[in-house]
């Protein structure tokens, strides 16, 4: 800093934009707390080992999570198995390899519209898709598919995004050095986008997860007692438990709402703390 | 360059996969889908039969409504469908096209309860015909204030609150009350979701909502209940407000409705699926209590099983929809 603080006079226009951004970082975090705040009081109670491990039941007080934990558990692992390689897939191809055309620019343009479509138009696409036209049935495959085509065009604009960062003069340091687009790509591009590629993807699974609309489409159940065993297995996800729970009579069974609500923030929160994590490490590895 | 990466997340997913690919001991599945109503009962019937009888079969409940659930079953998707109301003609259409022969057992009875604010003190009952003047279709933005339904109340609004269109309470409701199945005014706040409703009366002091009896009953500090008149001295004299006695012994009309499973008789074929559906009707009269309904005369579940036994497939009601008033006892004995 050149100058030091007590030379700079704030002028009181200076004064009221602060307090303005203070008041705008101050409402969201009030609403923040204020949420997991009702949340943690309400269900704190119920959040034992017994929940997390317990099978649904009529009686609130021994009603569990663990098929709708498992399942949502299932349904991330899947999604990212078939988002992740396809989107990361299209990315490259439209930074790296597609030309500029009007062709291109009509794909870029779809893609930003379909990250802000509904969830639960996807869900009628994928119920049409998956369930009815591939006789997948109501399974966690399709499930998973469901959700992946929801993230993929979130997925593709991170990554484009991560592409655009690695500086165009070491591409062609490399074409230079006599590399080929593949070894470029390969060996430069990637890794030093992928880091935040990845990060911008764990993100939007954090979101996915939280989705109840298009599984409920899409005929995820409510009442499974057992695990999920294969992909074709049927299924239930926290979202769908916590708003089964929410709209019963007794009130016990709104504890357990609010128990899985806090489950749901932590995964989320897990979630989050490992893209930030994965960033910190992998970035580390990489030199300009 | 990053292979350890690429390794951690092979192996996450392996092991992943690996331990969803474990195959369990399982000797068959039961799927069951319909009434987010009729949603409870399944659970704790499901609950208990796989802790008492049979933990090694998957039965599975979704609540995708009646009339989703109708939609799977007459397409043979699900072997059971709940449904808080009798097959309709189209689904009827739809189950023999695709040749779904189905058995119909009436499980229980729920009450629709009639609820205003606690802060309203001017009414305590209603008449039928007063509800159908409030409630028909051409009453939409005609019949808007208190003293409109019955001169001696206040010239105030009225906030009405119901059951969402798709539900089968919604139907029931429009057929007992209105008339017609699935006809009403449009300017009523809807939602799927009775809580939502139970909200929207206790902080509203003009409103008037109609919704399971088990809301009401978990929330009788917050609600006041209103009594309903029909008429009719056949159904006990005067009006009647709804309770666990009055709609078991038949005086809460015509606002009390019985609730059913479906059966495909081809599923039933299934020895897990037979042995569910007999495990249900031995449960039933003890199980519906505890989640809120309220059970049929043991009569009642004796023909229900004789219906199973002699396979009588079909509806009690004809395929006509929801029926106002029928004795389920009398209807079965009839059929049988």
């Amino acid at each position: 800093m050149i100058f030091k603080k007590k030379f700079i006079k704030e002028s009181t226009s200076e004064n009221a934009f602060k307090a303005i951004c203070f008041v705008a970082i101050l409402l969201p975090i009030l609403l923040i707390i204020v949420l997991i705040g009702d949340a943690l009081i309400d269900g704190w109670s119920r959040l034992n080992l017994d929940f997390l491990l317990g099978l649904p039941s009529r009686k609130a007080e021994i009603a569990g999570l663990l098929p709708a934990l498992m399942g949502s558990f299932y349904l991330m692992l899947l999604t990212a198995a078939i988002a992740i390689p396809l989107g990361l897939g299209a990315a490259i191809y439209l930074e790296e390899y597609a030309s500029e055309s009007f062709l291109t620019s009509l794909i870029e343009i779809n893609i930003s519209n379909l990250a802000g479509v509904p969830s639960i138009i996807y869900g009628l696409l994928g119920l049409e898709i998956f369930v009815r036209m591939s006789h997948m049935g109501r399974s966690l495959l399709a499930g998973a598919c469901t959700l992946a085509l929801l993230l993929l065009p979130m997925v593709i604009m991170v990554s484009r995004e991560s592409l655009r960062v690695v500086p165009k003069s070491l591409r062609e340091a490399c074409f230079a050095l006599g590399a080929d687009r593949f070894q470029t790509i390969w060996k430069v591009v990637l890794p030093m986008s992928f880091p935040g590629a990845l990060t911008g993807i764990i993100l939007s699974m954090a979101r996915a997860i939280g989705e109840t609309a298009p599984l409920i489409t899409i005929g995820a159940l409510t009442y499974v007692a057992f695990l999920p065993d294969s992909i074709h297995s049927a299924f239930t996800a926290m979202p769908i438990q916590i708003f089964n729970w929410i709209s019963r009579p007794q009130k016990d069974f709104h504890i357990n709402a609010a128990a899985g609500i806090i489950v749901l923030l932590l995964v989320m929160l897990i979630l989050n703390a490992l893209a930030i994590w994965l960033r910190a490490r992998l970035q580390r590895k990489v030199y300009w | 360059m990053h292979n350890r990466l690429w390794m951690m997340l092979v192996l996450i997913l392996i092991v992943g996969f690996s331990s969803c690919k474990k195959k369990q001991d399982i000797a068959g599945f039961v799927k069951i889908d319909g009434s987010s109503t009729v949603f409870p009962i399944s659970e704790a019937v499901s609950e208990e039969f796989r802790n008492q009888k049979d933990a090694k079969t998957q039965v599975t409940v979704g609540l995708s409504g009646t009339g989703g659930g109708f939609k799977k079953f007459c397409s043979g998707e699900t072997d059971i469908s709940d449904a808080s109301r009798p097959i309709k003609p189209s689904e009827v259409e739809l189950c023999q096209n695709n040749n779904i022969q189905y058995i119909e057992l009436p499980i229980a009875y729920d009450g629709l309860s009639l609820v205003i604010n606690p802060k309203n003190t001017w009414a305590t009952s209603i008449t039928v015909a007063e509800l159908k003047k409030l409630w028909e279709p051409e009453a939409q933005d005609k019949i808007k204030k208190w003293n409109q339904v019955r001169p001696s109340w206040p010239d105030k609004e009225i906030h009405l609150f119901g059951a969402g269109v798709d539900s089968g309470t919604y139907d029931y409701f429009t057929e007992a009350i209105v008339g017609k199945e699935h006809s009403s005014r449009g300017d009523f706040t809807a939602s799927e979701d009775d809580n939502v409703l139970v909200q929207g009366v206790s902080t509203d002091d003009y409103a008037l909502g109609f919704f399971g009896l088990a809301y009401y009953e978990e929330n009788k500090d917050k609600l006041k209940i209103l009594a309903l008149d029909d008429k009719n001295a056949a159904n006990g004299n005067g009006p009647v407000a709804a309770s666990v006695a009055t709609v078991m012994d038949g005086t809460y009309q015509p606002l009390s409705r019985p609730l059913f499973i479906y059966v495909s008789i081809k599923s039933l074929e299934r020895p897990e699926v037979r042995s569910y559906v007999d495990y249900y009707l031995s449960k039933a009269s003890h199980l519906v209590g505890e989640v809120g309904y309220i059970s049929l005369s043991d009569k009642a579940y004796d023909l229900t099983r004789q219906r199973v036994e002699k396979r009588i497939s079909g509806s009690l009601f004809g395929g006509r929809g929801s029926q106002v008033g029928a004795k389920i006892e009398v209807l079965l004995e009839q059929s049988l």
